[in-house]
């Protein structure tokens, strides 16, 4: 069946000048910024755009809609948070009874940390993935849904994440053992390379030979099976990387903040980051940090109303998909005709 | 009182009927899901909410008009129906010719709106709605007791699934429902007003999620949040008997709630998360779903 409307962008000609353009603006934006803006406030966004931008990569280039990201991103927060602040780790497994296998680890610096929260959320990526990509369309969602509920469920239940308390009070370290991240300033460059280098990843992945493939898969399945893709592969690795790079996202997020809680891999965490997408742009380049800047601005100005942020949240979700489909950046480029 | 595998049989049968009880909430919504995604194409991520939607018309009619449980029964469902026609009129039918993901983009959305107003008002505890009279009370069957609520809930879902399921495969009406999930264009060329058929379709989808509502409000607590996660639950159920089969949907909710309340006996801690392994298993063995046709 050839779907009549695609998710994401159309494919949009030639390569312009705009994203080298777009990008130096941001990155400006990025130096000039914390002169005007709490620094903390910055960072989280940035994590939160770090996150539409990986989840982007999976919409936005392969069409396919995860509703399970939270996953990745809470649980690389709760691994991260756990090597900062404890590092030893213990493995149950059965054997006549439950026994430990434990790994004793000094707590460790926060760049160890981060890199072990990614590794997690990879390694849960290639899981819940080859899972996943067993059915497509609405059924992929569903599972990933499902299974990221599962995980949710874990993390209440087993004891290194502390339940409703979270992990708390994560020190924040020194970074390669010089750089004293408790300096809000520090931590706040290291945030911003971060998310620079993740991005430009991004870029790099979202326009190589391998990119491309997984555009053809988007625009029509079977024909990139008839052209000789082994599909299936391709859309597993995209998974994977669209979990590691939401990885880098929650364990850097956790470092940040010194926390890692419930509320990061739970459903409506799941729900926001799809909404940062879709009120961006689905498969624009600079669309989910748009996003991200827009929903954490947005829900930073309505903490006062409580409950009715859900119903905000939701009645944005009606709007973009009924009247806005191209999001913020996707309507900027088309009345610009650039690509962005 | 007698154990089997060192478990009373209290006990046992004690979990194994709150299993079949959560087993006919599973088959109620799975099955209006189907029905739903069969004529729309679209998954209702609303349904949860139009299930709590179901329980607090209850309370409502209750509360101001002191109509009881069994006029709830009646009324909440087509309460419920109501809206449902009305959401898929201002919102879902513009949705038909794009990608099915849209339609699960928005009902989302209108889910969260529906129990976000819930929680602004009712907060998140829960309100408490009594048995009716007349299905208090319960019977000693020797090896466990069993309340007349929780028997007739069970009896009460089951009897509709299967109405239900006449209806679709046995009755004109059903055939050209089916015809109309086939090829909606060539049934329209018949002369059957197909649109007003999905609109009715929605409207009767979501109506039994309401009845789920009221079914659901004496056993659990009337809250806001009662279907957030009972309908990720269902999506598992779901996937697991793949949407292709009306009586697959039944069969699978009421199994998988029996297997849910067999793993509270013997492993507690994983009662949660057994569906979604289930789900897991499922899809590595037989991807289309255990009653579906492969995609």
């Amino acid at each position: 069946m050839v779907a009549a409307a695609q998710v994401g962008a159309p494919a949009t000609p030639t390569r312009a000048w705009s994203e080298p353009v777009a990008f130096a603006a941001m990155v400006l934006l990025l130096v000039v910024l914390p002169a005007f803006v709490y620094p903390v406030f910055l960072m989280k966004a940035l994590c939160f755009a770090l996150f539409a931008c990986a989840f982007n990569l999976l919409i936005g280039y392969v069409g396919l809609l995860s509703f399970g990201h939270a996953l990745f991103f809470g649980w690389a927060g709760y691994v991260s948070a756990h090597l900062a602040k404890v590092g030893q780790l213990s493995f149950p497994f059965w054997a006549g009874g439950w026994q430990w296998i434990v790994i004793p680890l000094p707590p460790l610096p926060p760049e160890l940390a981060i890199l072990g929260g990614t590794a997690t959320a990879a390694l849960l990526g290639l899981i819940v993935g080859s899972i996943a990509i067993r059915r497509q369309g609405i059924y992929f969602a569903m599972i990933t849904l499902a299974l990221a509920q599962m995980m949710f469920f874990f993390a209440v239940q087993a004891p290194f994440t502390h339940g409703e308390d979270g992990i708390q009070a994560v020190p924040r370290g020194r970074l390669f053992g010089l750089v004293d991240l408790s300096n809000q300033t520090n931590m706040y460059i290291t945030v911003a390379v971060i998310f620079l280098a993740s991005f430009l990843m991004i870029y790099r992945i979202i326009n190589s030979p391998f990119g491309e493939v997984l555009k053809a898969i988007r625009e029509n399945e079977p024909r990139a099976i008839s052209l000789g893709y082994r599909t299936e592969r391709y859309k597993l690795m995209a998974f994977v990387l669209s979990a590691t790079f939401a990885g880098v996202a929650g364990a850097t997020k956790a470092i940040v903040f010194q926390l890692a809680s419930l509320t990061d891999v739970d459903w409506p965490m799941s729900g926001e980051v799809i909404l940062m997408t879709l009120v961006g742009g689905l498969g624009t380049i600079f669309g989910p940090v748009v996003g991200g800047f827009f929903v954490v601005t947005m829900e930073n100005y309505l903490t006062s109303i409580g409950q009715w942020v859900f119903v905000v949240q939701g009645s944005i979700f009606v709007f973009c998909v009924l009247l806005f489909r191209r999001g913020i950046v996707g309507e900027l480029a088309r009345h610009l005709r650039v690509r962005l | 009182m007698f154990e089997i595998f060192g478990v009373s049989s209290q006990a046992l049968f004690g979990q194994l009927l709150i299993g079949l009880i959560n087993g006919s909430f599973y088959a109620l919504l799975s099955l209006g899901l189907a029905v739903i995604f069969g004529m729309l194409n679209i998954i209702n991520f609303t349904h949860g909410a139009q299930y709590m939607l179901g329980a607090f018309v209850a309370i409502f009619l209750l509360q101001y008009a002191e109509l009881g449980y069994w006029w709830a029964l009646i009324v909440a469902p087509l309460v419920v129906g109501a809206t449902g026609i009305v959401i898929e009129r201002l919102f879902l039918r513009w949705l038909y010719q794009l990608d099915h993901l849209y339609g699960l983009l928005l009902t989302f959305g209108l889910a969260l709106i529906l129990e976000g107003t819930f929680r602004n008002f009712f907060g998140s505890s829960g309100l408490p709605y009594s048995v009716p009279p007349s299905l208090t009370g319960g019977q000693n069957l020797g090896f466990m007791f069993l309340p007349n609520y929780r028997a007739w809930v069970v009896a009460a879902s089951l009897a509709v699934c299967l109405a239900t399921w006449f209806v679709i495969e046995r009755t004109k009406l059903g055939s050209y429902l089916r015809a109309a999930t086939e090829n909606p264009t060539l049934v329209r060329a018949f002369g059957i007003n197909v649109p007003r058929m999905i609109t009715l379709t929605y409207g009767f989808g979501v109506g039994l999620a309401g009845l789920a509502g009221v079914m659901a409000a004496p056993i659990y607590n009337v809250s806001p949040q009662m279907g957030a996660n009972l309908i990720i639950v269902v999506f598992a159920v779901v996937v697991i008997g793949g949407m292709g089969s009306i009586l697959g949907a039944i069969v699978t909710g009421f199994g998988l709630g029996l297997i849910e309340g067999l793993t509270k006996v013997f492993f507690p801690e994983a009662s949660n998360t057994v569906i979604f392994v289930v789900m897991a298993v499922v899809l590595l063995i037989r991807p289309a779903g255990l009653f579906g046709r492969s995609t």
